[in-house]
């Protein structure tokens, strides 16, 4: 029996170690973090941080060195073929076939995963079969390229080609490793739209690992992981408040009476001009502006970004 | 039914993928080709009056046990390709054992080297070589025999080999040998020690000489064509084969999580 915390934290990681054969260090060191079921769940980090090799033992294709992993209340490694069950996988290379269609690549994967009993023709498949590969190709816009050739179609079809055939088996999570990687902006905007709506439709939860940081900006819990380490784990407000300071930037014709003016009210501030003042330990934007009364020339709201965040704590970890 | 209805997913993704591809179709064939219109011939012209039986055919049953033991080991070693262009990831993360993704693999490679068969049969016909068409028809289970230790000695080899650029430069090393080993076209009944050594151990000997001793059973030229019994080549090619799929497949999915 699972008990509720068990089913409430669809993965659980405890102690992760991974030491790859002749490696001198541990590629994934001492890693512990769990995910709720139905969340948007975001690993980042640079490249070689240990991204890939945590989301190869999460899905079952490496073993791990030390710790616990534990997918759907299933262990990861006493009982991989249950937790394959439970997941979906879309990989940083496309794994799809190339010689075979769009839909012979679904169809492959749906009798791997004994949905159906496996026919040499689509039209011998059973109609469920074909109303789930219609419902899914019509979320993402594939319906018209269902019958192609996998090499006629465009990295960003494939993807979507991918995510169609993941999601096949009803997995509970879906591991989306670095998915939008050599994708065009429009394509990676695309594809997001089509994510999020599956995300909703379907019940999913969503584990990413990813570069592009403004993907990660809709996560509900993110954990930065860096040299094998986790660096920063929270919400992304939480992420963005807890490191990066807030500041305005002024600027005046008269720098001179500004300066005096914000030193009479104990405003610290930091520049010869333009002048940035930070804000949160002092006091908030709105109160700052409201008591000076020299003209402005300038003034900036510096809210910052997750990519901010990222990189100040990269930095940091690299410096250290 | 789980991991039989993946097998036959698997076997048919090959054929299919075969069907598509006619360039591999048609180079399958080459070989047999040679061997047998020109290697065959030109021996059987100039050496087949003085060996008491007919050379042409001795060499067609040899090449068509070695293209069927070669084609289905070499179709496994495609799995290597698979490892690389990440497909077998996609195989990996399946909720099925290593087992069945390998003897899927086998099925349809060994289905492939059936449709090189019929090729190399049609040749056959066309060159006039008399064949026993009753003998052939009994050699049909011992076809599959001999196409499965082929596969199960690809799984043996690719187990070891971590990449494309590896299996294309060892492969051929490996295989290229046994031709001459296992007796495709040269009889093998006497040899120096050490090739006689090597001719024993090479896995090809068996599966080529268990179809000539099922092809020449109870033909006066069956003392001078064939080495063991047929038992013995059938109990050789079953046992050493269910061996090197063990230990092969054991092997590959220790280094494909273990890494």
């Amino acid at each position: 029996m699972k008990t509720k915390k068990e089913i409430s934290h669809i993965i659980e990681v405890k102690n992760l170690v991974k030491k790859y054969k002749k490696a001198k260090t541990n590629a994934v060191d001492d890693i512990s973090f769990y995910v709720d079921e139905g969340s948007f769940f975001s690993l980042l980090g640079p490249n070689g941080a240990g991204k890939t090799t945590a989301i190869s033992i999460l899905t079952t294709i490496l073993s791990k060195t030390e710790g616990v992993v534990t997918i759907a209340g299933f262990d990861v490694e006493k009982h991989p073929e249950k937790v394959r069950q439970e997941i979906g996988v879309i990989f940083q290379n496309p794994s799809l076939d190339l010689n075979l269609t769009a839909e012979e690549n679904i169809r492959f994967h749906a009798s791997l995963y004994n949905l159906y009993a496996f026919m040499p023709t689509y039209s011998l498949m059973p109609s469920e079969y074909k109303k789930r590969v219609t419902k899914l190709a019509k979320v993402v816009g594939l319906e018209k390229d269902i019958n192609k050739p996998v090499k006629t179609l465009s990295g960003g079809m494939k993807r979507k080609l991918e995510i169609i055939r993941s999601l096949m088996h009803q997995p509970k999570v879906l591991f989306l490793d670095e998915p939008t990687t050599g994708l065009d902006p429009v394509s990676r905007q695309n594809l997001w739209k089509y994510l999020q709506d599956i995300r909703k439709k379907e019940d999913i939860t969503i584990f990413l690992t990813t570069h592009y940081l403004e993907e990660a900006e809709n996560s509900d819990f993110i954990c930065i992981i860096d040299q094998g380490k986790i660096t920063t784990k929270g919400t992304p407000v939480e992420i963005k408040e807890s490191l990066i300071k807030k500041y305005i930037t002024i600027d005046s014709k008269d720098r001179t009476k500004l300066t005096n003016e914000l030193t009479s009210y104990k405003i610290k501030f930091e520049g010869v001009g333009p002048f940035k003042i930070l804000i949160n330990t002092q006091s908030t934007g709105q109160e700052i502006i409201q008591k000076i009364k020299t003209p402005l020339t300038f003034l900036d709201i510096h809210s910052p970004s997750l990519e901010d965040a990222y990189v100040e704590i990269i930095t940091k970890n690299a410096q250290s | 039914m789980h991991n039989l209805n993946a097998i036959i997913t698997i076997a048919f993704r090959d054929v299919s993928k075969l069907f598509r591809d006619r360039p591999r179709i048609l180079a399958s064939l080459i070989f047999p080709v040679i061997f047998i219109g020109v290697l065959g011939t030109s021996l059987q012209s100039n050496l087949g009056d003085n060996l008491g039986f007919n050379f042409l055919v001795f060499v067609f049953i040899g090449v068509i046990a070695q293209t069927l033991f070669q084609s289905t080991a070499s179709g496994i070693i495609s799995l290597v390709e698979d490892r690389q262009n990440d497909f077998a990831q996609e195989m990996f993360i399946a909720p099925i054992s290593r087992y069945s993704i390998l003897l899927g693999k086998i099925l349809g490679e060994t289905l492939i080297s059936m449709v090189q068969i019929v090729g190399v049969l049609v040749f056959g016909f066309i060159m006039g070589i008399p064949l026993d068409i009753p003998a052939l028809i009994r050699l049909i289970p011992f076809v599959f025999a001999v196409s499965f230790f082929g596969g199960a000695f690809g799984v043996m080899v690719m187990s070891s080999l971590s990449n494309q650029r590896a299996a294309n430069q060892i492969f051929p090393f490996i295989l290229f040998p046994q031709f001459f080993l296992a007796g495709v076209f040269n009889p093998i009944s006497n040899l120096p020690l050490p090739i006689l050594i090597a001719s024993r151990l090479s896995p090809m000997t068996y599966a080529v000489d268990l179809l000539r001793s099922v092809y020449y059973l109870g033909n006066p030229e069956y003392s001078k064509t064939v080495l063991f019994n047929p038992l013995i080549n059938l109990s050789v090619v079953l046992g050493a084969g269910l061996v090197f799929l063990v230990i092969g497949t054991f092997l590959f999915v220790k280094n494909e999580r273990n890494r």
